[in-house]
């Protein structure tokens, strides 16, 4: 097998036919509760739940056995696609090397994630995670993960639609730090935002609830109208 | 005719807006306007990546650019400190030529004919154009530093202009004895990266702290105080303890004579024996901003709407090369600049909308491994110049993980950049 041992039978064991509940496991997949602290870092791009939507990330309902790149909806990385076409399916192995170090397994997605070396945090939050995934089939879906509200924004600000053509103009200053090919070393991508994070954030930086002092002098001479702008430009930046 | 145009383009900001409203003058006359940008640096390759991109063919882009290679002066002192190397600083043309349809000629441009439009090259012949991009970067003024001129650079390397003379400098510190002398003779405002000197120091500095841990860093400056001096300060004391001595104008360091076949240093009458030895230079406009007569003092004089020439309305200058108000010369600055004056051509030849201009940068340096720190601001273009709106810095005593992040924020930055010039 590819990687450790005690990875194998764990996977062994969630991919056989027997819907044994998460407790009643005879290795213990992790500690769940603890997994849905660390979940939090990761809630900044990915849901789960009910509730879940796609956003910078997909969503991670059903995760566990799935072909990777089909979570329906979500405009997936081509190096993402590729490994998808290579046949990558998202078993317990292969989701543990993955929030290992995502650069390792699948290079050059948009997954700005530095990964989780510690073994059992990793081992922590598959198995909270395994709570969102009905194979075997019996397990009921929590609830959505919190997402952490930054900024309360008007519904007014939310709704301005934005120029593509200025935002395309307003982004050549984002560029010069930013690339477009979404590489994220040292610098995060912001290629392919949901719209409306891009907004939340960008607004955070400007009301300087985020600390980055450039991103909040940036942010600070933006009006609503460019930041909108700029969202719909880095929306569909291909 | 030439005094005339200056007459007229000395108005300044009027007439340069009424030139983007009137488009498409030249351009119809002989099939596609067309753009000749001279330099191929952090200035000129962009506005011709941006103009060739978002042209999308309207535009026929000439690239002149002597070198086959660019060698990125940012990181070079990276280079020196052993965290970079050198290859990792070159970057081809082939992508501008290739996927941008740009066309590049390797040669120097050797003078401006600015009534018949051409620009003549070394290699005989000349290229027409309707709109001009100078982006040469600097040359050193004659005489800046007594005992020096560029004959004596192999001996005392200024290192400043990428390439060969970086490789050049750190061979010499490496070669030099233990306990031995490095000198630094730092440059007059205004020069090209404002804190690239005393990055250098750090990086001198570090280097040596590893192979030579008594040498001696001197550096000689003709300024009293200088950028990011708090934090550079605050990094040497913490990191090379006893080994950098800083000697501003307040204590004779404007006072200084080179001479490079004995290899002293002369600091306001006293004379030390150095193995190594950077000289920077006063700077001014690369020549051929002098050659096409728009320079006044040593830079080219510019209107941050368009960057367009305040002496010819053809002409648009970026970068180190320009005096256009409270932007810092930097790769940043001439990559911030270029893009401004991409969409002014573009809307001048073109009729493409055009947006009013916004300027920004940001200079990280490295102090020691994983400890980086940056200093930018914001900017905006008035009719007088390129004015500063709002900016930061990093502050003194910040803890270990930030430097580092500030560290690797820098490393992201770079390859942002050089991708956003050379595709
Ligand atoms: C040690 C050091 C560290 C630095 N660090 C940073 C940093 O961290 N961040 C930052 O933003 N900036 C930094 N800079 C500054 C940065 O390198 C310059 O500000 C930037 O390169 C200026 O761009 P430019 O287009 O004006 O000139 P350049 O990039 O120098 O480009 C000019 C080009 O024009 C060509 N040329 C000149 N004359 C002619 C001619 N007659 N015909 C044809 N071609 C010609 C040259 O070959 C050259 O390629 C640093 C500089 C130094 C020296």
């Amino acid at each position: 097998m590819r990687r450790g041992l005690k990875a194998a039978a764990l996977a062994a064991l969630l991919l056989s036919g027997a819907a044994l509940h998460a407790e009643e496991t005879a290795v213990p997949l992790g500690d769940a509760e603890n997994g849905a602290k660390i979940f939090r870092t990761c809630s900044g791009c990915h849901q789960v739940g009910p509730s879940a939507k796609n956003r910078t990330g997909p969503l991670l309902n059903g995760i566990f056995g799935a072909p990777a790149g089909a979570i329906e909806g979500f405009f997936y990385s081509k190096a993402l696609k590729r490994a998808a076409a290579e046949g990558l399916v998202w078993d317990y192995e292969y989701l543990d090397a993955y929030i290992e170090n995502p650069k390792a397994l699948v290079s050059g997605t948009r997954m700005s994630f530095r990964g989780i070396k510690d073994e059992q945090d990793r081992h922590d939050v598959l198995a909270y995670l395994r709570r969102f995934s009905d194979d075997p089939a019996n397990i009921p879906e929590a609830e959505p993960t919190a997402q952490a509200v930054e900024v309360a924004l008007a519904p007014e600000i939310l709704a301005i639609v934005g120029d593509r053509d200025y935002g395309e103009y307003l982004a050549n200053e984002c560029l010069t730090c930013h690339q477009s090919s979404g590489s994220d070393q040292g610098i995060p991508s912001i290629t392919r935002w949901p719209e409306e994070d891009f907004v939340i954030a960008m607004h955070a930086y400007k009301q300087k609830l985020r600390p980055h002092p450039v991103m909040q002098m940036m942010a600070s001479r933006l009006s609503d109208e460019e930041i909108a702008a700029l969202a719909v430009y880095f929306k569909e930046l291909e | 005719m030439k005094l005339n145009r200056r007459v007229f383009i000395g108005t300044g900001a009027a007439a340069a807006a009424s030139v983007l409203s009137a488009p498409m003058v030249h351009g119809a006359a002989h099939g596609r306007p067309k753009v000749v940008v001279v330099g191929g640096g952090a200035g000129g390759a962009t506005a011709a990546r941006y103009l060739a991109k978002d042209s999308k063919g309207e535009i026929d882009v000439t690239l002149i650019e002597p070198t086959r290679s660019y060698y990125t002066c940012f990181f070079s002192n990276l280079y020196i400190g052993g965290f970079r190397e050198a290859d990792s600083l070159a970057h081809s043309y082939g992508t501008l030529a290739s996927q941008y349809g740009i066309n590049v000629v390797h040669d120097w441009a050797v003078g401006i004919d600015r009534d018949a439009r051409t620009v003549a090259l070394a290699g005989g012949g000349s290229v027409p154009y309707d709109r001009l991009i100078l982006s040469p970067g600097i040359d050193f003024v004659d005489g800046a530093v007594a005992g020096w001129d560029l004959s004596a650079q192999n001996k005392m390397p200024h290192a400043y202009k990428g390439g060969s003379q970086m490789e050049l400098l750190k061979a010499q510190i490496e070669a030099m004895p233990q306990g031995g002398t490095f000198a630094m003779v730092a440059p007059p405002n205004p020069y090209r990266c404002p804190p690239g000197p005393y990055e250098r120091v750090s990086m001198v500095a570090h280097l040596l702290k590893n192979t030579n841990p008594t040498a001696k860093i001197i550096v000689a400056d003709p300024k009293p105080k200088f950028s990011k001096m708090g934090l550079f300060q605050e990094g040497w004391a913490d990191n090379y303890a006893g080994m950098v001595d800083w000697i501003g104008s307040d204590f004779g360091g404007a006072n200084v004579e080179v001479d490079p076949e004995a290899m002293t240093v002369s600091i306001d009458g006293e004379v030390t024996k150095v193995d190594a030895c950077n000289v920077i230079p006063a700077m001014k406009a690369g020549r051929i901003c002098e050659m096409a007569g728009i320079t006044e003092g040593n830079w080219a004089p510019v209107s941050g709407h368009t960057m367009q020439s305040r002496m010819d309305e053809n002409i648009h200058v970026l970068g180190d090369a320009t005096n256009q108000g409270d932007m810092p010369k930097s790769g940043f600055s001439a990559n911030s600049q270029a893009k401004v004056a991409a969409m002014a051509v573009r809307g001048a030849l073109t009729g493409s909308k055009v947006f009013p201009a916004k300027f920004s940068n940001t200079c990280w340096s490295l102090i020691d491994t994983d400890n980086g720190v940056k200093v930018g601001a914001t900017y905006e273009a008035t009719d007088e110049k390129i004015a500063k709106v709002d900016g930061f810095i990093s502050a003194t005593g910040e803890d270990a993980a930030l430097r580092k992040a500030t560290y690797e924020e820098s490393i992201g930055w770079y390859s942002g950049i050089t991708s956003d010039m050379f595709g």
